[in-house]
């Protein structure tokens, strides 16, 4: 069971995950994501607080969009997760690979500064 | 009790996977972080055997049992249908997923890495995939 809500403030637009992320309903993340980007959001957050967990469907969709980050200019970060799934990022390492903060302070900073 | 599971070639059935090997795995104790990435490695195979060697066909079926010995872990996927050899499928680079914004090849990856010790055995369209985690390890 995944929910995906969005919030925008200003220019960021956060994407709130709760719940799990598997084969069955990655493709609700991944078109959540493709949106945005078809809408032209350049600074996007993930709020992974309320992940529970994430196999490896969840990880290729963020994986499939670093190029389009790149290319279009996209501030992406993904904050909140908690040690067990953070770790699952660790193991690919993914994690050098996706600007991961540990709080919604620290992304913001990294939103600001930016 | 039956430390086995029929699961249903569904993807909406992973997590009644998980469901089953959080109970298997509750008095393991072993960490959260141990049992996530155990619950992971397990769905990861199963995953593949569902989506790919069994095309999500409802009416076909995999069955999960779990084995706990004094220092290891073993979880075995049994099915019939396709082989697949996960040993000798070389993954894909996570460069190379990048560059071709693919969204699969990461699964196999999580397994080598997670498990000490995968084996396969197929015979006569009967497939066992073995997971070993030896207990007090990486």
């Amino acid at each position: 069971m995944l929910e995906i809500s969005i919030q925008t403030e200003k220019d960021q637009t956060t994407l709130i995950l709760k719940g799990q992320v598997d084969a069955s309903n990655s493709v609700e993340l991944d078109e959540a994501i493709g949106e945005l980007l078809n809408k032209n959001h350049k600074k996007i957050l993930v709020d992974g607080s309320g992940l529970e967990y994430i196999s490896s469907a969840g990880l290729g969709v963020f994986m499939s969009y670093l190029e389009d980050f790149e290319e279009q200019k996209v501030l992406f970060l993904i904050y909140g997760l908690s040690e067990k799934v953070i770790n699952v990022f660790h193991i690919l390492g993914l994690d050098q690979l996706i600007t991961i903060k540990a709080n919604k302070e620290e992304a913001l900073q990294t939103i600001h500064e930016a | 009790m039956k430390h086995e599971l029929t699961l249903y070639c569904e993807k909406n059935k992973l997590a009644e996977l998980r469901t089953f090997l959080d109970k298997e795995l509750s008095n393991s104790g072993l960490t959260d972080i141990v049992k996530n990435e155990l619950i992971l490695a397990v769905e990861e195979v199963c995953a593949n055997r569902i989506i790919h060697s069994h095309g999500c066909n409802p009416s076909s079926h995999l069955r999960i049992k779990v084995k706990k010995l004094h220092h290891r872990i073993i979880f075995e996927i049994i099915d019939s249908g396709e082989a697949f050899d996960m040993l000798t499928y070389e993954e894909p680079r996570l460069k190379d997923v990048i560059k071709d914004k693919r969204k699969g090849g990461l699964g196999i990856k999580l397994v080598k890495t997670i498990m000490d010790a995968i084996e396969i055995e197929s015979k006569n369209s009967h497939n066992i995939c073995r997971l070993i985690k030896q207990l007090n390890s990486k």
